[in-house]
């Protein structure tokens, strides 16, 4: 057949055409690389693992066993034999003096940091995580915005600075250590982020009404320092992931030696008997990568031998029961019925 | 003779053309002659069609009589629109596509948006928690997300109802000619009113609906294209009626009523009567002309508006196409459950823990400092519960917390995403180079944008086969004329092929179409002419110029001195036949009213058309009675083979009727569609009984169908058999290796057509779908219970045949195995037994055991119905693929329908979901990009699934240790932006972008598309397997970090923060993983997830007001937190890769092969190992 009128027309329906512009991209031919997961590669990739974990490994438990660390719990010597209502007893106004001693395992270099650690305290809780005005802390004109505190937000009708569950729980434990009556310095100077001391916490931000109501949670605040200067504040602000935590109290910049007898004499304030929890004193050194903490050692050494064992599983494999990589015959059309 | 002659000319005055009314020799008539007005025209815009019937027919003919209620007509008063417009509200021409206005807008927009459930569980999250006991996010965190995807949206519809705005104010503006005043005045075509007479000159559009009055051509005729209505580009004729044609207003004043029907949205049909000073004229489709098409070949063209704006057919049939769900989503619900399941254990798990600590620490709830139940600061007197409802209130609390935190659980992106991925999909496809057919210019068209993944498991498809398999380009093959076969056979072929052509008043005249004569046959009609009443071939020419409703059209060339004719018609068998008569030497140039000329080997004759039976179904023939230069009256019939050897007259020919039996059985089982032609002389006497019944019929007011049809049967008797006629529909290209590929990929393929028996199976065989090593089972009966009897008969036989093919989806792959294949053939009185009957079981019990299926002879809505039988029956997937009217309900009925834009119009394209130029483009459809959707697409569900549900679990795990109080301690920012930022990107490139093998290797292996009709991309195993992978990964991703910091000084903020940084490499690192090519958008996207995530995080955490200010920078600092992100990334994938690995390598799939093969280039290998796949390979290749 043949249509007069095409040998006319053809230049424009050329110029009209719909036929799609070729690219490679609407063709979806755009180079590319198309990656195989060859037995080699695969084992050696797991080998590759192997290799890098278990030194790594290795090298984390010794950093996590050459930190010291002395672990003391006071919450329930603290208490006096006598006392039957640790509750009662840990709210009745006045001091609860209470001494310890600790001895040091092994030499401890400085800096040797001490924390306080709580138990079952759950500073993540929802409640209490968001009671907290960040405004306020951070700006001394925003001092009435209270929102998000309650029900820390007022006293007596004027706004507490700083608001909220968490700066009203402040931690007040003491702790004053001595090492053969000779008193330790432990040094409060930049335990907390220095990002939070100039940012996040106001330098021109006093605290006001603050533990004047019908209930005491914690500790108190001098209304003479600024907030960015209540390092206490600004670490027990930063509030902790899991419900037992510990929060830097203060560094010791001297050597302990082994031996050596600590004496702690302890203000013990901080109410965490209604909860069961546990309150402890904490002095540890800290190596390249924290505290002393096996865990991540091991992790690393578990990782690294199964991925070596599944290496070597499968070089056996693959040696025992080799597969041609693309052989046809394994096509399911290709397979006799009954084989698979 | 002379009263014959009379009675010639009066019949041919009454119907000249049959479609045209009255021919201009009325007027010459004495005006005492009471012609009644003959309104046949109805019947003229019918498609005619040999060999295929089309149903409705009948019904179409008892539709457009009937009369029309008072109650539900439209009164138009021509020529008065105040009258017409004072009673009804008529709708105005203006048209408004737009959706909105400025006001209407808003509302209306999120009115639609939230439709989708996805944005009304969005909400109802949202408004839970601004609820402030239930405020687990902030404000801005929990509505934000919402927002934007509204927000976006709303831009998006704005900017399309703004374009629908600029193009309705255009059209709306456009100008028309409107009688006004005593003369035509232009009006804008927003103000036109229904009954104003509007005057259309050529080529311009028609403004709104209109009945014609008058038109420029003397008996009335216009033509019109309706290209922009149906897509068919041929002309369509319509006609004035007779009485109003010397009414034009310039002349004489017209008034009248035009009672029509309410508006609605066919296209095809139309009814009204027209009051005309006292007389009533019914009107029907060919009268009325349509807003939308344009005047082609017709000066001008008078009517009066009926209806406007959007009450006319084309605004009313402007509506989207049908929505489907796919079957992955459908699918998918499932899982979706299980997961709510999920959502609400794990909110359970975390109220009864909530419950089970506030029991345990109730009486000392209030000395617990974290949690302070009282409010002390209005003194210690009275003291108020602070935010405590008790024990009761406070589970309930949490448990609406829970789902608040927990929500993306259920992964309401994934919906959002699977849109913008089929998008994209859907782009691919479209700018498909393979997919784009040249001969129609057209692309490849997605209609149905959601069910993109269903091409990739498709198991059934059902195909017509005019058009579809075939070009429905027809061409002229063979004739057996007076028992003598003419077939064009090569040896022929090679001789006479210079196109026939005339001279005419000194110009040339050649047929548009040259067809390739026999040159014995040539020779023959040359000597023959000069003995004309008796030659066979002389009437068999002239039969087939003249039994026929083309229309020539002559057309200019370059040359002045050659001019072209075009037949332009509406049945392309009939365009086949005026051309191959016309190369012989019968050449139809000119059909006016009332009489033909054709050209007769050089010399012009003119032949009145006294009388013409249009083809109707039931009769299957079509005649016409012609008044002949010697002043003979011969009727020539043409038809199908059936109905037409019932009218013969066997007593004086026997020995031809005898060989053009023989003739035209070789000519079907060639494929070729048959007609038989015959004739009749009529005698005066017979003349004058038929024209008096003809007339009374066509004037009748009732059953004027019937009568007409009652006429038509008494004047096709006693034939004298002149011939039969072969025209080949010739298969389109890579028919035969389509189908192929399509058995190889396992689909099982049936085709159903209107065609006999013996085209259907020599269509068969040359499209591949039979061969020769096959065994036919035949149902062909008259009884239901002999169809039972047969059915059974056969099941009997092919379970003996096959004895193991019950495992069924074995089915397949036994194929190729040299089994015995089985083919069943039912044609279209059987199915009648068997639809809709017990017998439909059995049916599809013999037929699930044939790997090809013909039905033949089969009704529009009986391919429907073995679409539902076997849709009914099976979870399997099928797709329907036709290119006509009579396919829509079959491509409506089936999961997937596939149109093909050819011939035949576009009914078929505007109810599909996908639409091509191309049967063969099937294969890149399905095997390609089928393939690579569903695979894409299957793996998107699962990886969202995973995605989200990684990040719950994170959440739930840190849950249990804030006591069970939903504190998360990755910030809201980070846990809203989690499945929009940081793991969103990559999941939608890969689902655009990701292919598991080339086009190449899955054209050249089809039974890779078995690994979707087995759903092996997604399936409950890998939904467990995700969801053990999910859980392990999550475990990781928590515990390692929590072991490492437990008892340390970790804030919340920091840990959040190596929870996000890791939850996000470990997701991406997982897709990239899973992700088969790389390219460079691939790259990007992950590794720019990554990037951007980390980004994310530091800008957060710079920002002093919010709580977590500076985490990441303190934690960052340290060296464990970069050793916990290496360990816990190599920890949370290596149990992954492994299992990975050992799947692939030693429980390979087809597809992992195919891509190790792709990639070692073992492809010449498999050539020479397999020797039957060498066949298919060469196929492809030719291809």
């Amino acid at each position: 057949m043949e249509n007069p009128d095409t040998s006319t027309s053809t230049s424009t329906v050329r110029r009209n055409s719909k036929r799609p512009k070729y690219s490679k991209f609407t063709q979806q031919e755009l180079p590319a690389c198309k990656p195989i997961l060859t037995p080699r590669w695969v084992i050696s990739a797991f080998m590759l693992i192997s290799f890098v974990f278990i030194p790594i490994g290795v090298a984390t438990l010794f950093a996590s066993r050459d930190v010291v660390e002395i672990v003391d719990r006071y919450d329930s010597a603290c208490i006096p034999a006598n006392e039957t209502d640790k509750v009662k007893y840990i709210q009745t106004p006045g001091d609860k003096p209470c001494n310890r001693t600790l001895r040091v395992p092994k030499r401890m270099k400085p800096p040797i940091f001490v924390y306080y650690q709580l138990e079952n305290f759950y500073q993540n809780h929802r409640r209490y995580v968001k009671s907290r005005n960040d405004q306020q802390l951070r700006d001394s004109k925003e001092a009435n915005s209270v929102s998000g505190c309650k029900p820390e937000d007022y006293n007596n009708g004027s706004a507490i600075v700083p608001c909220g569950l968490i700066a009203w729980s402040l931690f007040n434990d003491t702790y004053s250590l001595s090492r053969n009556n000779v008193p330790l310095n432990v040094s409060k100077k930049d335990i907390s982020w220095k990002s939070d001391r100039e940012h996040k916490f106001g330098k021109d931000v006093y605290p006001k009404n603050f533990q004047s109501g019908g209930l005491i949670g914690g500790g108190i605040l001098d209304p003479n320092i600024p907030l960015s200067d209540q390092e206490d504040l600004i670490v027990w602000m930063r509030t902790a992931a899991l419900p037992n935590f510990r929060k830097l109290y203060g560094k010791i910049e001297v050597e302990l030696q082994e031996n050596d007898v600590i004496d702690v004499a302890l203000g013990n304030n901080y109410n965490t008997y209604s909860f069961n929890g546990k309150k402890k004193l904490v002095l540890s050194t800290t190596s390249w990568l924290g505290g002393k903490n096996d865990f991540l050692g091991i992790a690393y050494l578990t990782v690294g031998g199964l991925c070596f064992f599944l290496a070597m599983v499968f070089t056996v494999v693959y040696l025992v029961k080799p597969r041609q990589l693309g052989d046809p015959s394994y096509l399911s059309w290709n397979r006799n019925p009954g084989w698979h | 003779m002379e009263t014959s002659n009379h009675a010639i000319e009066r019949a041919s005055s009454v119907n000249s053309l049959s479609r045209r009314s009255v021919s201009s020799i009325q007027s010459k008539m004495s005006g005492g002659n009471s012609l009644k007005e003959v309104s046949v025209a109805e019947l003229g815009s019918k498609r005619v069609r040999h060999g295929s019937s089309r149903g409705g027919d009948s019904e179409f003919f008892s539709m457009s009589l009937k009369e029309i209620n008072d109650e539900d007509a439209r009164l138009v008063y021509i020529n008065d629109p105040e009258r017409t417009n004072e009673k009804f509200e008529f709708a105005g021409n203006e048209v408004r596509t737009g959706k909105y206005s400025l006001i209407t807008f808003l509302p209306r927009n999120l009115f639609e948006q939230f439709h989708r459930v996805a944005y009304i569980y969005f909400l109802v999250i949202a408004i839970l928690n601004q609820l402030p006991q239930l405020a687990v996010f902030g404000r801005g965190a929990s509505i934000l997300p919402l927002a934007f995807v509204l927000f976006v949206t709303a831009i998006k519809d704005a900017y399309e109802d703004y374009r629908r705005h600029r193009a309705d104010k255009i059209e709306n503006n456009r100008h028309a000619l409107v009688w006004n005043n005593g003369q035509f005045q232009s009006k804008r075509w927003k103000d036109i009113l229904v009954g104003e007479v509007i005057k259309i000159k050529v080529n311009e559009t028609l403004p709104c609906d209109m009945v014609l009055l008058s038109t420029s051509d003397p008996t009335g005729v216009a033509y019109v294209q309706t290209i922009n209505l149906d897509g068919e580009s041929n002309l369509k004729t319509r006609y004035a009626k007779q009485e109003t044609l010397s009414r034009s207003p310039e002349r004489e004043k017209i008034a009248g009523l035009i009672k029509c029907e309410k508006p609605n949205r066919n296209i095809y049909g139309f009814q009204a009567n027209m009051e005309l000073d006292g007389k009533k004229l019914s009107l029907g489709p060919s009268n009325i002309v349509l807003r939308g098409c344009e005047l082609k070949n017709t000066a001008w063209a008078v009517g009066v508006a009926v209806h406007t704006g959007r009450e006319t057919k084309a605004m009313l049939n402007s509506s989207g196409a049908p929505s489907k769900r796919s079957s992955l989503e459908t699918r998918m619900n499932l899982e979706i459950v299980i997961l709510s399941f999920f959502l609400i254990t794990l909110c359970i798990v975390v109220s009864v823990g909530a419950a089970v600590w506030l029991k345990h620490f109730e009486d000392r709830l209030d000395s617990i400092v974290f949690y302070h139940k009282k409010d002390y600061s209005k003194g210690t007197v009275d003291i108020d519960n602070y935010n405590y409802y008790g024990w009761g209130m406070e589970i309930f609390f949490t448990f609406l917390m829970a789902v608040i935190v927990f929500q993306i659980m259920i992964p309401i992106s994934l919906y959002i995403s699977m849109e913008l991925v089929r998008i994209g999909q859907a782009y691919f496809m479209v700018r498909d180079t393979n997919m784009y057919d040249e001969a129609s210019d057209s692309r490849f068209q997605c209609r149905a944008l959601n069910i993109n993944e269903d091409l990739g498991q498709i198991k059934y498809v059902f195909s017509d086969k005019t058009g579809t398999l075939t070009e429905n380009k027809m061409e002229f093959q063979s004739a057996s004329i007076g028992g003598v076969d003419f077939s064009h056979t090569k040896a022929s072929m090679q001789g006479d092929q210079v196109a026939y052509m005339v001279k005419v008043d000194g110009k040339v005249m050649k047929p548009k179409v040259t067809v390739k004569a026999n040159p014995e046959l040539l020779r023959l009609a040359r000597i023959e002419k000069d003995s004309p009443g008796e030659s066979y071939i002389h009437n068999f020419f002239l039969a087939l110029a003249s039994c026929n409703t083309l229309v020539p059209f002559v057309i200019d060339t370059s040359d002045p001195a050659v001019k072209i004719i075009d037949y332009q018609g509406e049945s392309p068998d009939e365009q086949a036949l005026a051309y191959a008569a016309a190369a012989y030497g019968y050449m139809l140039i000119e059909r006016s009213s009332g009489h033909i000329v054709i050209d007769v080997q050089g010399e012009k004759q003119r032949f009145n058309v006294l009388g013409l039976h249009e083809f109707d179904s039931d009769r299957k023939r079509m005649s016409v009675i012609l008044g002949c230069p010697d002043k003979s009256v011969k009727v020539y019939v043409k038809g199908a083979d059936t109905t037409m050897f019932s009218v013969i007259d066997r007593s004086f020919q026997e020995q031809v009727v005898h060989a053009t039996e023989n003739h035209l059985h070789s000519y079907s089982s060639l494929g070729l569609r048959t007609l038989v032609v015959g004739m009749r002389e009529l005698s005066s006497l017979e003349f004058e009984q038929w024209h008096s019944t003809f007339e009374a019929a066509s004037t009748a007011l009732l059953g004027r169908a019937a009568l007409l049809r009652k006429v038509a049967s008494n004047v096709e008797k006693k034939i004298k058999v002149l011939g039969a006629s072969g025209i080949e529909d010739k298969l389109q290209q890579g028919v035969p290796e389509a189908i192929e590929s399509l058995r190889a990929a396992g689909m099982k393929v049936w085709v159903l057509t209107g065609d006999k028996q013996e085209t259907a199976i020599s269509i068969g065989y040359s499209s591949k779908l039979l061969t020769g090593n096959m065994t036919q089972i035949i149902i062909n009966n008259n009884s239901k219970e002999s169809c039972r009897k047969n059915l059974e008969e056969n099941l009997l036989m092919s379970k003996k045949l096959m004895p193991d093919s019950a495992i069924g989806s074995d089915a397949a792959r036994s194929s190729d195995a040299g089994k015995v294949q089985l083919a069943l053939i039912i044609d279209g009185t059987s199915l009648v037994y068997v639809l809709d009957s017990d017998l439909e079981e059995q049916l599809f019990q013999l037929a699930s055991k044939c790997s090809v299926v013909l039905c033949c002879r089969v009704a529009p809505l009986q391919k429907a119905g073995i679409v539902a039988l076997v849709k009914k029956r099976t979870a399997d997937m099928t797709l329907a693929i036709g290119d006509g009217a009579n396919d829509v309900s079959m491509i409506q009925m089936a999961d997937v329908g596939v149109g093909i834009s050819g011939q035949e119009g576009r009914q078929a394209v505007m109810a599909s979901d996908f639409s091509m130029g191309q049967f063969r483009f099937l294969i890149p459809l399905l095997l390609v990009h089928g393939h690579w959707n569903y695979q894409r697409m299957a793996y998107m569900i699962i990886y969202n699934f995973y995605r989200n549900s990684v990040f719950v679990f994170l959440m739930f795990w840190f849950t249990l240790f804030t006591g069970f109080t939903l504190t998360t301690a990755i910030t809201e920012w980070s846990s809203v932006l989690y499945s929009v930022i940081y793991t969103s990107f990559p999941t939608i490139v890969v689902g655009i972008l990701d292919k598991n093998l080339s086009r190449r290797t899955l054209l050249e292996y089809p039974q890779l598309y078995g690994s979707g009709q087995r759903d092996e991309s997604y399936n409950s195993k890998l939904f467990w397997l995700a969801m053990a992978d999910t859980l392990w990964q999550s475990i990781v991703v928590y515990f390692i970090p929590l072991f490492a910091y437990w008892n340390s000084t970790v804030d919340i903020s920091s840990l959040g923060d190596l929870w996000t940084i890791a939850i996000v490499i470990v997701v991406n690192l997982h897709l990239a993983m899973d992700v088969i090519r790389w390219s460079w958008i691939t790259h990007a996207a992950i590794w720019g997830s990554i990037f951007a995530t980390c980004l994310c995080v530091i800008i957060i955490d710079a920002i002093p007001m919010l709580f977590g200010f500076g985490a990441i920078f303190e934690i960052g600092k340290t060296s464990l937190f970069w050793a916990l992100l290496l360990i816990i990334v190599v920890a949370a994938l290596a149990p992954r890769l492994a299992i990975k690995v050992l799947y692939q390598y030693y429980r390979p799939n087809d597809i992992q092969i195919a891509r190790e093969a792709e990639k070692y280039g073992n492809l010449r290998q498999v050539e020479q190992l397999e020797v039957e796949m060498n066949s298919m390979m060469t196929a492809n290749q030719r291809r």
